[in-house]
Order: structure tokens, then sequence, then C-alpha cells
């Protein structure tokens, strides 16, 4: 006899909105860039482009601060679940990282748009990161002000992955809207 | 190639720049403030092997220490100190002149005196010349 072909029905039905399929989409680009970027052999841990942080640029300028931190957060989890790497001490440095940045980047979006661009925010979010790396770091990981004398290499990286990351998102911004933003 | 910078230059709006420009000054500080590793802030003088006086590298000032051969001399100034004068037949440690790093040591062996600088963070444990 045959196994029956159907399932009992779910009884739980989830529908994604159009939001939920958006945020799920901008993720994915998020991810696949945090996953790309972690093949990229550097010379310093805690050195990287973050080139994930152009898609949360572009998303928050685009759709906002709330999507701007789902996606954020959907990528470090996901991120670091494909890498190995979740509830690993990067993990948390990654997630603290993320969160003073999108704190930094709730306020800093306010600033007027005429004068500051996404390359400010970028600027912005970039140093927030490895502000909250480093708080974490040295609270948990690290308890020795030592962890303070590589702020200076921290901040250079800071200072130039901000700068292109925030050029790059500006380009695609002004490619997705043909009108100005 | 120069449409191409000026293009992304384009991007950039007034307010970035300060942007950038207050990045730039903050790494610049903090490798300042930070790198500054071996100043030293206190000059350590030793007598027959006890600690004869910590004098802190902030002022102008000369110690003199008695030794078995006489009175050695050691000359504070601000961030750096020397052994001025010593009884001692071979005077290596006012030869060596100003001290400045953190772990530089002046060994006035025959008068049982040394001067160390300490402070800051050295970068070794002890320096020699």
């Amino acid at each position: 006899m045959a196994a029956p072909r159907i399932m009992t029905p779910s009884t739980i039905e989830i529908v994604p909105t159009a939001d939920d399929r958006r945020i799920a989409r901008l993720a994915t680009a998020a991810i696949v860039l945090t996953v790309a970027e972690a093949a990229i052999p550097l010379p310093l841990p805690g050195v990287k482009p973050g080139l994930a942080n152009i898609v949360i640029l572009i998303v928050l300028m685009r759709w906002g601060w709330r999507d701007a931190v789902w996606v954020a957060l959907l990528r470090v989890f996901a991120g670091s679940l494909l890498l190995g790497q979740l509830f690993a001490p990067g993990f948390f440095l990654s997630l603290s990282g993320s969160l003073v940045s999108l704190a930094t980047l709730g306020l800093a979006m306010h600033l007027p748009r005429r004068w500051f661009g996404p390359v400010s925010l970028s600027i912005l979010a970039a140093f927030a990161h490895i502000g909250g790396q480093l708080m974490l770091a040295r609270l948990w990981l690290v308890p020795h002000d030592g962890v303070f004398y590589l702020v200076p290499v921290f901040a250079a990286a800071a200072t130039i992955f901000g700068l292109i990351n925030g050029l790059v998102a500006s380009k695609l911004l002004a490619r997705l809207t043909p009108r100005s933003a | 190639m120069k449409a191409r910078l000026a293009e992304w230059i384009a991007l950039l709006r007034p307010g970035d720049y300060v942007m950038l420009l207050g990045a730039v000054v903050v790494c610049v500080l903090s490798a300042l403030a930070l790198w500054r590793g071996g100043a030293p802030d206190k000059a350590v003088v030793r007598a027959g092997g006890k600690v004869f006086a910590e004098v802190p590298l902030s002022r102008a000032q000369v110690v003199e220490v008695p030794g078995p051969l006489g009175v050695t001399r050691i000359e504070i100034e601000p961030g750096r100190a020397r052994v001025a004068s010593d009884p001692g037949p071979r005077q290596y440690c006012v030869r060596q002149g100003w001290l400045k790093r953190s772990g530089a040591v002046a060994i006035c062996a025959p008068n049982q005196v040394s001067l160390s600088l300490n402070g800051g963070s050295a970068d070794y444990d002890s320096l020699n010349y």
C-alpha cells in the first residue's frame, strides 16, 4: 500500500509579507558579502573591509533604520552561522560592533542630507563598529589596556574602508534612485 | 581615468569632507597618544643596591648621591636624566650622556650608583650603551 502522499497540513501558516521578502533579499546580499570577505586574507584580525556595510547603508538610506537593523542582525547571525563562528568570540565582537554601529547610524541619519551623504554615515558607522568591538574586547576578551595599542590601526582602517564603502554605497544609491535622493 | 575620479569625488558632500578630515585627525591623534611608548616619567636612583631616590622627570633638578668613592651628581631635566659627574675611574656612566627612553640605565659601578628611567610603556627591560 502506498504511503499517503499528502502530510497533515500544518496548523501554522507563515505568510511572508513583501517587507519580509525584501529584507530577506537584502540580508542575503549582505551575507554573501560577509562570506566573500572572509576569504580575503588580512594582516590583522579585526581589520576588514566590512563590505556588508555597503548593503546596510543602502537599506538605511532607502528603507529606513528598522530595515537596516533587521538586515544587519540577520547578517551577523546567518553570516557567522555559515562561517562556523556562531557564538564564538568573533561572533560577539561582530554583534557588538553591529549594535553600536546601528545605534550610531540611527542618530547620524538625522544629519542634514544636503551636507552629509552616505560617506559620512559610512565613516561614522565604521568608527562605531571598531568602538563597539574594542569595548567588548576590553571588557571581556582581553581585560587589559593593551588592546588599545591597536586603536590607530583600526582607526586608519575605519577611515579608509569607511570612505570606500560610503562611495560605493552612494554610487549604488544614485543608480537605484534615478531621481536625486 | 580623470573623469572616473571626478565622478567619484562628485559623490562627496561638503560635510563628508569634514567627516573625513575628522576621521584622519582621530587616526593621527590616537597614534600620537597611544604610540608614545618609551616616554619615561620618573628616574630611579639607586645607591649600594637600595633605592636612594625616585624623581619625577617633570622639572629640572640635581640629585647628589653619596657612595664609597664620593658623591655622584645626577642631573634631571624634563623628560631626560644623566649622570653629570662621578668619582669613578672610567666615567662610563657619565659618558653615556642623557638617558631619554624608558628602561634606559646608567650604572656607575665603582661608586655603586645607578640611574634608570621608568614609566610609560618600556620598549625594553633595560637599555645599555
